[in-house]
């Protein structure tokens, strides 16, 4: 009895567990349906796909963590601009691979630097700066990139797509990020800032910390990570295209919560990143194999964003 | 006789450990003005709460028209006809004065509501205050302070189908004029005359003791005197507020004279807008007090000083690195989801740093000391803060201060709802502290704490009017300090 409860209440201080059973319960139900084919390659695409949606979550996440109102609707309109400039740079040519990386990585450091700016300098909030933002970006990326799509480089195409034993190389670097970001935030004085900010921003400033600066480190490591984004989806689908970023509003959003990052700020989850965006992929994956169009795979990921907010709802600082 | 509007028997209130209210009797009559006096944290603002409903007593009753109330109220004060002006203005600053005045009144609804109490509202400003110019279209954030009070207060006598017997007023002339604060009060007389009450706070004696016919005075938590006006003069409430020499914490305030101060300044402050007068200058190993009424500009001082720090030399110019302890706790000083090791090291990561990682040994180590050193009372530093009772909150945000590298401490109001035993400790500590070679800043609301400042700097109304070194402090000076009013 006791040991159950402190399973019980070890659970709850990991709350990205759930995602993790979510995603392994939502697989199980998909290889039933699939009459027990494809068990091992529903598993490898998953976290082939799931290394771009972790990629923005992480900037995302970070985020929201800063506490309530702080968000980056931009992202979508950041990952298709930074997808066409690196094609640009690259230019199809193997030699240009990491001139393109590193331009798209830079126009999504200046997105999200100007982000901040309009919310600090202008008083706007996050949430009505970085949606105005975006189109402006997107205007900014239809103008650079004039509808022509832009085929990466051989190399970097095949780099994107490479897995070794079934597992995408791709995926490895993101998840060895995932962990740099996770020390990040529990032993840098940069990822405690964050954290405190998000808590109490007042009894941060008291307590000495920069908040202006934190909050500007955040917004731009939010843009270049959406950079980088872009110029991988633009290696991994063959070629550059503004909504190549479409689906990453409610997606980026969505693993951040319910991976088991407070939306009321100050606690991170980073394991839970990845488990929410395997869910996402299986529920996808799930939904298509049954026949159910796109309408009903939204509704499903609303659903179940209610559902977490509400199960983790019992905290006190969600109020 | 008539019967009464309210009585309080032996009503008491705690918040956890505090105890606002120690048994309070209390009768308010029709056709009397009360005053009510004390100094801050006497228990008057619980008081009002009380009688207002917005807060209900723990223990002790109330009664009405000769029947109990068991279940009082909100709704039960609104139908005996009870208004309150609370200090910190209620007003919707993004609604017109006419909109304001309807949320008071339901019965103004259907077509014409906003005519119908714009005529309400105009009708009583000028009743009260002729030559307002204040129009009943005028969204609230565009007035100024005083002409909201002005809306505040007339508001509040503003009557549709609801009584009107009892109008709390609490401070309500802070922000007003002389000339409009004559009127308003010369209008509560009028008030008074045609059989309603009142209950006037005010820290402005001449107030209370020209308009008034009955005076309460709050200390402690108890109404200490209750008598007609004719008993008291103006030495006599400020006697009765202060209370001679009180027991308790009666250390001797030794170390707090034998330090002899030297060097250059390391704070110097002199409030906003000011060229003249006072200026607060710290040096190395001094504890200074702030005194004065609450919110007469030392927290303003404190942040002012926390913000300077680092910065050129000024109006207010800092050297060394600051940090504060915050009284308030909840808003200016904890991090909810974090343990309390977490909470005392935020002020000193980038000294516990390892390359570009902060190390958790050095970080507990730091914790761990002070956590012996100060007596934070719990098995693990690990636990989350919030399992702490509130002093012992308060400890890690003085573990957090004196635990850094800071040589400037700031102290805005600590001790608020700390137990003595608490006080006691901190207390030695500062001293201690003090003594090898750190700067305070105290801004207590407490008497008792300026015995350990070795000067002490009176503000009101954002102005430093007074520097008392320590061998000077008596309670009547800084009361008297406190409530000099401008020479009329």
């Amino acid at each position: 009895m006791s040991g159950q409860l402190a399973a019980l209440s070890r659970l709850r201080t990991r709350p990205w567990i759930w995602s993790f059973l979510g995603a392994a319960l939502v697989w199980a139900l998909a290889v039933i349906l699939a009459g027990g084919h494809g068990a091992w390659s529903v598993i490898t695409t998953a976290i082939a796909f799931s290394a771009f949606t972790v990629l923005v979550g992480l900037g995302q996440m970070f985020v929201i963590t800063l506490g309530p109102g702080n968000i980056d609707l931009s992202l979508p309109a950041n990952i298709g601009l930074a997808s066409a400039v690196a094609m640009k740079v690259m230019d199809g040519s193997d030699g240009r691979i990491a001139l393109g990386l590193l331009a798209a990585v830079a126009a999504g450091l200046v997105i999200g630097i100007v982000n901040y700016l309009l919310i600090r300098l202008l008083r706007i909030p996050p949430l009505i700066a970085t949606l105005s933002s975006s189109f402006v970006i997107r205007s900014v990326g239809i103008s650079y990139g004039r509808g022509l799509q832009i085929k990466p480089p051989l190399a970097f195409a095949d780099l994107v797509v490479a897995r070794l034993g079934g597992i995408s190389v791709l995926a490895v670097l993101v998840l060895l990020l995932s962990i740099l970001a996770g020390v990040v935030l529990a032993r840098t004085v940069y990822g405690r800032s964050v954290l405190a900010v998000g808590q109490n921003i007042r009894a941060a400033r008291l307590a000495g910390l920069s908040v202006r600066r934190v909050r500007f480190l955040t917004y731009a490591l939010c843009g270049a990570l959406g950079g980088l984004c872009g110029a991988l989806l633009a290696g991994f689908t063959g070629g550059s295209s503004l909504d190549v970023g479409a689906e990453y509003l409610l997606t980026s959003i969505a693993v951040v919560v319910i991976g088991g990052t407070s939306v009321a700020g100050g606690m991170a989850n980073v394991p839970g990143l990845w488990g929410a965006a395997l869910m996402l992929f299986m529920i996808a994956t799930l939904l298509n194999s049954s026949g159910l169009g796109i309408g009903v795979r939204d509704l499903m990921t609303g659903l179940i964003i209610i559902a977490v907010i509400t199960l983790a709802g019992g905290r006190r600082s969600l109020r | 006789m008539d019967r009464e509007i309210i009585q309080l028997n032996a009503v008491t209130k705690s918040f956890g450990a505090v105890q606002a209210l120690r048994g309070v009797d209390l009768s308010i009559q029709p056709g009397q003005a009360l005053g009510l006096v004390g100094h801050n944290g006497a228990g008057k603002s619980t008081l009002m709460h009380v009688l207002t409903g917005t807060i209900a007593p723990t223990t002790g009753s109330i009664a009405s028209g000769g029947g109990a109330r068991p279940d009082y109220g909100v709704a039960i004060a609104k139908r005996l006809g009870i208004r309150c002006v609370f200090q910190e203005l209620s007003l919707c600053p993004n609604l017109t004065v006419a909109e304001n005045t309807r949320i008071m009144h339901p019965r103004l609804r259907g077509f014409g509501w906003r005519r119908r109490a714009g005529r309400l509202i105009t009708r009583q400003l000028d009743t009260m205050f002729p030559d307002h110019g204040i129009r009943s279209d005028t969204v609230i954030s565009d007035l100024s302070i005083g002409r909201r009070q002005m809306v505040e207060i007339a508001r509040a006598f503003t009557t549709t189908d609801d009584p009107l017997r009892l109008v709390i007023l609490d401070e309500p002339t802070s922000s007003l004029d002389p000339s409009t604060s004559r009127q308003l009060l010369a209008f509560t007389r009028r008030f008074v005359a045609d059989g309603g009450a009142t209950i006037l706070i005010s820290h402005l004696l001449h107030e209370i003791l020209d308009y008034c016919d009955r005076i309460v005075v709050m200390r402690d938590g108890r109404v200490v005197a209750d008598e007609g006006t004719a008993a008291f003069d103006r030495a006599k409430l400020i006697v009765t507020m202060g209370g001679a020499a009180e027991g308790h914490a009666a250390e001797a305030p030794v170390s707090a004279a034998t330090v002899a101060a030297e060097g250059p300044a390391r704070v110097r402050y002199r409030p906003k807008g000011e060229t003249g007068g006072t200026e607060l200058t710290a040096q190395a190993g001094e504890i200074i007090g702030l005194a004065g009424l609450a919110g007469h500009g030392q927290s303003d001082c404190l942040v002012e000083v926390f913000d300077a720090a680092g910065g050129r030399p000024g109006r207010v110019s800092v050297q060394g690195p600051v940090a504060l302890v915050a009284g308030d706790r909840q808003t200016d000083g904890i991090f909810p989801l974090w343990s309390i090791a977490d909470n005392i090291t935020v002020r000193s990561l980038g000294s516990l740093t390892q390359g570009p990682l902060i190390s958790p040994q050095r970080a507990d180590a730091l914790a761990e000391s002070w956590k012996q050193r100060i007596g934070i009372r719990t098995p693990d530093i690990h636990n989350n803060i919030l399992s702490l009772s509130g002093g012992n909150q308060q400890k890690a945000l003085f573990a957090r201060a004196l635990g850094s590298d800071a040589e400037i401490i700031l102290m805005d109001d600590p001790m608020r709802g700390v137990d003595i035993g608490t006080k006691l400790d901190v207390y030695g500590l500062i001293r201690e502290e003090a003594a090898r070679g750190r700067t305070f800043l105290w801004y207590t609301t407490e008497m008792d704490e300026l015995e350990h400042c070795h000067r002490i700097y009176i503000f009101r109304n954002g102005r430093i009017v007074a520097a008392l070194p320590r061998a000077e402090l008596t309670e009547e000076r800084v009361i008297h300090s406190s409530f000099q009013e401008a020479v009329a």
